[in-house]
C-alpha cells in the first residue's frame, strides 16, 4: 500500500509539473491500455476513470457530477464521464489536491464500452485537442480472430503510432517497447501468483476489495516501468507469507478473523461508499476470492502475457482481451469456472446503474451460472462515483438476507 | 376512406401486428428464410441476396404489455431491450431464422450474447462495424466481416450468395434509398401533406416488406398525398433527433405533432437512410457496399465522426429543409443520445438554432406534459423566432 501510494505521488506530481518540464500528457482508457506504448515515448499517460473513481472515494465526485448535470448532462448517463467533465469544469484539480495538466492527445482505446467513444468526443469540444482512435472490435464468438489482431494491429502500426511520434517529437523505439513489455509480463506473472492464492482456505486475500488495489499499478500508470515490477514482486512475497501463516485478509479494520462464505464478485464496486461496503462483507465473514472487475484490464490468468517477441499483436491481444470486451457466454463461463477453481460458496453481482457494458444481461447471467454451477447468485444495485445511487441500507438488507440463505444451503 | 388513408391504415396493420405474421406469410408464399436485425444499420442487401426477408426488429413499442422481459434487465436500462426479449421469449420471433445486432451501444451488445445464451438454434450475429473509416484498415476488416455473414446465411440457406445477386440486391435498395428520400423531401416541401405520423407508419412497413415492395409502397404514398391536397397550419418546422434505435409511441408523434410543430426531419427508421448516396454496383459488391458504409452516411451518435465538427451535419439538415427549431427526442437511459445531445446542443447554440428537449420510452402513455412542451416550444418560435 505504502509503494502504491508513493507511485501515484509522484505520478501525480509529475502531472502537476508538466508545464515547468515540458512533458505531454496522453490521456487514455483503463481497459485494454497501451501504457507501455505510451511511456515509450516519454508521454505521460491518464485515465480519467481513475480519477473519478479517485475523487469518488475523497467524497468529491458528487459535487462534479452535479456540476455536469447542470451544463445538461443526462442523469441517466455513465458518472464517470460527468464526474470527469465536472471536474475539468471545477479547475481539473486532480484527486490529490494537484492541478491535472490538459491532454496533448487522447488515445480513444475503444475497448469494451461505448461510452468511451462519447466521453473523448465530450473531452474533444473541451480540449480542442486531437483524438486518435483506436477501434477494438468485440469478441462476440468468445474468440479473437486473426482478422480481428491484424486490424487493431494496423492501427497501431499506422494510426496510433504515427500520432504518438507527432505529439512527442520522437521517433517510435521498439527495443524500448519490448523492454518495458518484457517487465510487464514479469508483473503479470506475480499477479496472477496473487489471484491464485486465494484458491487457499482461508484465502490470504480479498479479491475484489483489497483486489482493487492490487490491480492499481498494472492497469493504470505503471504497467512496464521498474516500479511497477517491484511492487508485484513485493506484493506476491507478502501473499505468500500470509499463505504460509494461515492468515486470511487484512481489512480496514485490520487482520479478519474467520472467512465463513466465500464469493465470486461480478461488476465493479462502489466507490463512494467503498469503505462501508467492503465492511458489510467482512463483518459478515464474507470473503470475494475471485472478481471480474480486477480484470477489467485484461484477464491474466487465462495465459495473456505481454510479449516482447511480438509486441504489437500482444498489445492488440490486450486490447482485444479485456474482461467487458467479451461476450456474456464468455462472461458466464468465467464466473462460473472461478467459483469451481476458488471453491466460491456462491457469487454476487453489483450491478452499476450508469455501467451498461457490464450491466446489461447480467440477470441472464446469474440464472446461467447458477445452472452451470448449482450455487446460488445474490444481486445488488448502487452506481460508480455518484453517491445518490449508494443506499446502504437496501444493499445490507440483501447481502444480510443473502447470507441467510448461503447459511441455510450450507 | 381517402387513398392516404387506405395506405397508411395497411402499415398501420403491419406496425402493430408484433407476431410478424406478414413474415409468416412471406416464408410461407416464397418458402424464404427471415434475419431479424436491431436498430440502426444493417446491409440488408446481403440478406436480401442471400434469398431471405431481412426483417427490422425496434422493440415491441406501445402495444407490447411486458410480462417476462422486465426480469432480464436492471429498472435503469432503456426499454427496447426488454420488449425484445419479450417478443423472443414469448416465442413471436419464433419465424425468424436468425437475428442480427450491430454494433450501435453496449445494451445493444450484450442483447447478442443473450440471444445466444437463450436461442442456440438459431443464428446470432454480432455485427462490428467499424469506427476506422479508411478503405485500408477499417475497409478490410468491413469487408471481412461482411464476408462473415454471407457465409453464415450461406450455410443457413444452403445457398450461394453470387456477385449478381448482391449486384441486383444492391439495385433494389439504392432504389429503395432514392424513393425514401423523395419522401423526405416531399414531406419536408409540404408538411401539411405527408403529415409525419403518416411518413412514420409508411417507414416503419420497411421493417417487414420485401423491399420491391416498400418501394412500390412509398411511391403509391408520395403520388396519393401530393393530390390529397391539406390546409397548411401556421406550425413551426422542426427536427426531431435522438431516436435512431427506440421509437416513441406513435401517440407521441401525433402529439408532437398536434402540438404546432411540422417535423420536416428526424431520425427514426434511421437505418433505411443510413447511407445517403447509392452504393456502386461493380464487379466486388462486397467491397461496395464496405466504401458505402466507409463514405456517405448519417451523422449519428454510435457512429465516430471524425470528418465533420460534432453537430455540423444536424445544422446542415436544419438549413437544408429551413427548419425553425430542433427537438431533442430521446429514449430514457440510451447512452449514445443522451451523451450526445450536449454536444449537439453546444452546435446548435453556436449557430443559434432554437432547440428543446425530453425523454421518453417506448411505451410511454402520458403525452400532455410532451405536447405542452413542443406546444409552448413552437409557440415560441412562432411568436419571438427564438426558443
Amino acid at each position: 500500500m505504502i509503494m502504491q501510494k508513493k507511485m501515484i505521488a509522484n505520478h501525480f506530481e509529475r502531472l502537476s509539473n508538466t508545464d515547468k518540464t515540458g512533458e505531454k500528457a496522453v490521456y487514455t482508457f483503463v481497459p485494454g491500455n497501451l501504457n507501455e506504448l505510451i511511456w515509450s515515448f516519454d508521454l505521460l499517460p491518464v485515465h480519467p476513470e481513475i480519477n473519478a473513481l479517485q475523487s469518488a472515494m475523497r467524497k468529491q465526485s458528487g459535487d462534479y457530477v452535479l456540476e455536469a448535470e447542470k451544463i445538461g448532462h443526462s442523469e441517466d448517463v455513465c458518472t464517470y464521464v460527468k464526474s470527469d467533465i465536472g471536474m475539468m469544469r471545477k479547475g481539473n484539480i486532480g484527486p490529490t489536491g494537484q492541478r491535472l495538466p490538459e491532454p496533448s492527445l487522447l488515445l480513444l482505446s475503444y475497448t469494451g464500452c461505448f461510452t468511451f467513444m462519447k466521453w473523448f468526443e465530450l473531452l474533444k469540444q473541451e480540449y480542442k485537442c486531437p483524438v486518435v482512435m483506436l477501434h477494438v472490435p468485440y469478441q462476440a464468438d468468445g474468440r479473437i480472430t486473426p482478422e480481428m489482431r491484424f486490424y487493431v494491429t494496423k492501427q497501431l502500426k499506422d494510426v496510433v503510432i504515427p500520432k504518438l511520434e507527432e505529439i512527442s517529437g520522437k521517433k517510435f523505439d521498439l527495443d524500448r517497447l519490448r523492454t518495458m513489455l518484457a517487465s510487464s509480463a514479469r508483473s503479470e506473472d506475480d499477479l496472477v501468483h496473487v489471484w491464485n492464492a486465494a484458491k487457499n482456505k482461508p484465502s490470504p486475500i480479498d479479491a475484489y476489495f483489497g483486489g482493487v488495489y492490487y490491480i492499481g499499478p498494472i492497469f493504470t500508470a505503471f504497467r512496464g516501468k521498474p516500479e511497477c515490477e517491484e511492487y508485484y514482486k513485493t506484493l506476491r512475497a507478502e501473499v505468500d507469507q500470509r499463505v504460509k501463516d494461515g492468515l486470511g485478509p487484512i481489512t480496514p479494520d485490520g487482520k479478519m478473523h474467520k472467512e465463513k462464505y466465500r464469493l465470486v464478485v461480478e461488476g465493479p464496486p462502489n466507490w463512494t461508499s467503498f469503505r462501508e461496503f467492503w465492511e458489510m462483507f467482512y463483518a459478515e465473514g464474507a470473503v470475494c476470492v475471485s472478481s471480474t472487475y480486477t480484470r477489467v484490464g485484461g484477464l491474466y490468468e487465462q495465459g495473456f502475457r505481454h510479449d516482447p517477441d511480438h509486441p504489437l499483436e500482444s498489445l492488440a491481444d490486450y486490447c482485444l482481451g479485456c474482461y467487458t470486451n467479451r461476450n456474456l457466454p464468455s462472461r458466464v463461463d468465467i464466473i462460473a469456472k472461478d467459483i469451481i477453481d476458488f471453491q466460491a460458496d456462491g457469487f454476487v453481482v453489483n450491478s452499476i446503474k450508469s455501467c451498461n457494458s457490464f450491466s446489461a444481461g447480467q440477470l441472464l447471467m446469474m440464472k446461467e451460472i447458477e445452472k452451470k454451477t448449482g450455487r446460488s447468485g445474490g444481486f445488488i444495485e448502487s452506481d460508480l462515483v455518484d453517491p445518490r445511487y449508494f443506499s446502504a441500507a437496501n444493499i445490507k438488507n440483501r447481502l444480510e438476507s443473502y447470507f441467510q440463505m448461503l447459511e441455510a444451503k450450507s | 376512406m381517402s387513398e392516404t388513408r387506405e395506405i397508411v391504415e395497411q402499415c398501420k396493420v403491419l406496425y402493430e401486428d408484433l407476431s410478424l405474421a406478414s413474415v409468416k406469410e412471406w416464408k410461407q408464399r416464397t418458402g424464404g428464410r427471415a434475419i431479424g436485425f436491431m436498430p440502426v444499420y444493417a446491409p440488408r442487401e446481403l440478406v436480401h441476396a442471400a434469398g431471405m426477408l431481412p426483417v427490422g426488429i425496434m422493440g415491441g413499442g406501445e402495444n407490447l404489455e411486458i410480462i417476462k422481459g422486465d426480469a432480464y434487465f436492471q429498472s435503469y436500462i432503456c426499454h427496447i431491450p426488454r420488449s425484445t426479449i419479450e417478443l423472443g421469449v414469448t416465442g413471436r420471433l419464433d419465424c425468424l431464422d436468425g437475428m442480427l445486432f450491430p454494433a450501435i451501444c453496449d445494451v445493444i451488445r450484450n442483447l447478442s450474447g443473450m440471444w445466444q445464451m437463450l436461442f442456440k438454434d438459431k443464428l446470432v450475429r454480432y455485427l462490428d462495424l467499424p469506427q476506422e473509416f479508411t478503405k485500408e484498415i477499417g475497409g478490410t476488416f468491413y469487408k471481412q466481416e461482411l464476408q462473415g455473414l454471407v457465409h453464415e446465411l450461406e450455410k443457413l440457406g444452403g445457398k450461394k450468395v453470387t456477385p449478381e445477386a448482391l449486384r441486383h440486391s444492391i439495385k433494389l435498395f439504392n432504389e429503395n434509398r432514392r424513393a425514401i428520400e423523395r419522401l423526405y423531401n416531399a414531406r419536408a416541401e409540404t408538411p401539411e401533406n405527408l403529415p409525419t405520423y403518416e411518413l412514420y407508419l409508411v417507414m416503419r412497413a420497411s421493417n417487414v416488406l420485401p423491399v420491391e415492395e416498400h418501394t412500390a409502397l412509398v411511391e403509391k404514398y408520395l403520388a396519393a398525398a401530393a393530390r390529397q391536397k391539406r390546409n397548411k397550419l401556421d406550425n413551426a418546422r422542426v427536427v426531431v433527433t435522438g431516436a435512431f434505435c427506440e421509437q416513441p409511441p406513435i401517440a407521441l408523434i401525433r402529439a408532437l405533432e398536434a402540438s404546432g410543430c411540422y417535423v420536416v426531419d428526424d431520425d427514426w427508421v434511421l437505418g433505411a437512410r443510413y447511407l445517403l448516396g447509392d452504393v456502386a454496383m461493380g464487379e466486388d459488391p462486397l467491397q461496395d457496399l464496405a466504401n458505402a458504409y466507409l463514405g456517405d452516411c448519417v451523422e449519428t451518435a454510435s457512429r465516430y465522426e471524425t470528418r465533420l465538427e460534432k453537430g455540423a451535419f444536424l445544422i446542415e439538415r436544419v438549413k437544408r429543409y429551413r427548419a425553425e427549431g430542433v427537438v431533442f427526442c430521446a429514449p430514457s437511459f440510451c447512452d449514445p443520445a443522451l451523451l450526445e445531445r450536449p454536444m449537439l446542443v453546444e452546435a446548435l447554440n453556436r449557430a443559434n438554432v432554437p432547440h428543446t428537449s425530453f425523454n421518453y420510452a417506448e411505451n410511454t402513455s402520458q403525452y400532455h406534459v410532451f405536447k405542452e412542451q413542443t406546444g409552448t416550444f413552437a409557440d415560441s418560435i412562432k411568436l419571438w423566432g427564438t426558443a
